[in-house]
């Protein structure tokens, strides 16, 4: 590798969370070499990847990637943004590719700009199943065709790999889909030949930005530094610091096992790993260990399932809260009868769920005898049918008997409260993940298509390859 | 006798992923963790019970360096699906607080 550590700025956890000028000057002025950030998560449901669309709003996205183009551009490093528009299919990326182009326009910048793609094709997928070369990981078991053919869309997650050939390349942007967020991070350290074990490990420290510093309030970003032995990892909010205890904790975050990390082409091992502290805000870590494995892409795959119509009220009635079991079990109990006895064989295989915001909506469970009546309780009705009319229809049929269900029969009938008219709210499509298998690939850019948009020649070229 | 709440300092719970989902039981120090890391009562019976987990899908990961335990199980119906009621998980931990260690 060449003299010295290389630097990499994170900006932020993921782009459109709020990238700060003063943070990336601070970073540049550190001698950053490359900038690299992640912009999804599978943390917030499959309709992202379903839809093909972003969780984050397209001003706070184009503010955050504007501010990473400008300062790129100037200091005359990369950029490099994975799992573009929060799930990185084909359909994420070209959007944040539309948001990139305009910024490019409205800033003068003449970018060459690499667009990965790791969307996949069903029938390759299919064909890569029926040789042996997908296998599940727990708790799922081994896939079926139909479960392929189920999906709306399938991302393969990227190594390195992809982007390394495009910074060969002379990438000045890189725009890729589904990526773990340690590959968007490490990419341009493995390319200048830095330590790997090291690299992996500074990347997945620095994945969530600021989150492994001891004020997670303080500041977007961090930058990190790796050497030969090991990495330093520092925030990017003069006022900020790291510490050995939230540099290691980071390795908890979201991870079922906290010392090892699969990637597409081998295992972070921190089991070892030694963190000390070099001043009062920055760590250095050494001691772990990368293990080169077989190579594979983890699949994740989303499909919209049935349609859900909620409704809801609010309930004060002090003899409806001192019985809210009871009164939960009766008023299912009612909505289902009401359902089958109004709607019969044609509401097909419906579902309907009560939640009591306020006593158990959140568990689910029974509350232990003697527990204190709450104060009020809002009541979430949830009809989950084939059809959105068919939902809409199972809450229209119960619309009656939710707002205005007595506990005792013989009294006046209540009316529960209820903000909205009409009552019903069309919710759309249940969203859920699919996938939790591995795809073994020939090599690290099979499953990869890489397009190039070259602003800095002459008008617009598109070169693809 | 002790409960979860009693001897953590900080306990927390979130996706690891749309399949698992993970639990932080930062101890209050060495003697806690060295007391309760491995306690039966952390054991897959428990999140059997609370969670309906399957016991041979729940993994437990003491950090001596951190004096915690991390505790993972495989969620038993999809992220985001019908009967979901928490999608990041991370209101979970809270039925961990009273759970009685010996």
């Amino acid at each position: 590798m060449e003299d010295g550590p290389v630097r990499i700025l994170v900006p932020v956890g993921s782009l459109g969370a709020g990238v700060r000028e003063e943070e990336l000057r601070y970073g540049l002025a550190q001698g950053a070499q490359a900038i690299a950030t992640d912009a999804g998560s599978t943390d917030s449901g499959a309709a992202y990847l379903a839809l093909g669309k972003s969780k984050n709003d397209r001003s706070s996205v184009k503010r955050d990637l504007a501010l990473l183009m400008k300062a790129g551009a100037e200091a005359g490093i990369p950029v490099i943004v994975g799992t573009c528009g929060q799930a990185g299919g084909d359909r994420n990326l070209d959007w944040t590719r539309d948001i990139a182009l305009e910024i490019a326009a409205e800033l003068g910048l003449k970018p060459k700009i690499a667009l990965l793609y790791s969307e996949q094709d069903k029938a390759v997928l299919k064909a890569k199943n029926a040789a042996g070369k997908i296998r599940p990981l727990p708790p799922l078991g081994p896939l079926d065709d139909a479960t392929i053919e189920a999906c709306d869309h399938i991302v393969a997650a990227m190594g390195a790999e992809p982007y390394i050939a495009a910074l060969r390349e002379g990438a000045d942007l890189i725009l890729g889909g589904r990526t773990t967020d340690t590959a968007v991070i490490g990419c341009f350290a493995l390319w200048r030949g830095a330590h790997a074990a090291a690299t992996w490990h500074a990347a997945k420290v620095a994945e969530c930005g600021a989150q492994c510093t001891v004020n997670t309030g303080d500041g977007a970003g961090v930058l990190i530094s790796i050497g030969a032995e090991g990495f330093e990892v520092e925030p990017l909010s003069a006022s900020n610091r790291c510490s050995p205890h939230s540099v290691s904790a980071h390795m908890l975050y979201e991870n079922s096992n906290p010392f090892r990390l699969t990637e597409p082409g081998g295992v972070l091992d921190v089991t070892e790993s030694i963190y000390t502290a070099v001043d009062e805000r920055t760590v250095r870590v050494t001691g772990s260990r990368w293990e080169p494995q077989p190579y594979t892409m983890k699949l994740e795959g989303a499909a919209a399932g049935r349609f859900q119509t909620i409704m809801l009220i609010g309930i004060q009635d002090p003899e409806v809260l001192s019985r809210l079991d009871e009164f939960h079990d009766k008023l299912l109990h009612a909505l289902y009868q009401r359902t089958r006895r109004t709607i019969g064989e044609a509401a097909g295989d419906f579902h309907i769920s009560l939640r009591l915001y306020g006593w158990n909506a959140v568990s689910g469970d029974t509350p232990a005898p003697g527990t204190p009546a709450p104060r009020e309780v809002g009541v979430l009705f949830i009809a989950t049918a084939d059809t959105q009319a068919m939902a809409t229809q199972i809450a229209n049929t119960c619309n009656a008997y939710f707002f205005h269900f007595p506990l005792v029969r013989d009294k006046e009938l209540p009316s529960y409260g209820f903000a909205f008219t009409p009552a019903e709210v069309e919710r759309g499509p249940i969203y859920e993940f699919k996938l939790n298998h591995v795809v073994e690939t020939e090599d690290p850019l099979e499953l990869v298509r890489t397009t190039w948009i070259d602003l800095s020649e002459e008008g617009t070229a598109h070169a693809d390859r | 006798m002790p409960t979860v709440k009693d001897v953590c300092r900080h306990v927390r719970s979130k996706n690891a992923g749309p399949f698992w989902v993970t639990f932080d039981l930062f101890f209050d120090g060495e003697a806690s963790f060295a007391k309760y890391a491995e306690a039966p009562a952390l054991g897959p019976q428990l999140f059997e019970r609370l969670f309906g987990a399957d016991p041979a899908f729940v993994q437990r990961y003491p950090v001596a360096s951190l004096n915690m335990v991390k505790i993972s199980y495989a969620r038993t119906e999809p992220q985001g699906g019908m009967v979901e009621r928490d999608m990041h998980r991370g209101q979970q931990y809270v039925r961990l607080l009273d759970v009685e260690l010996d």
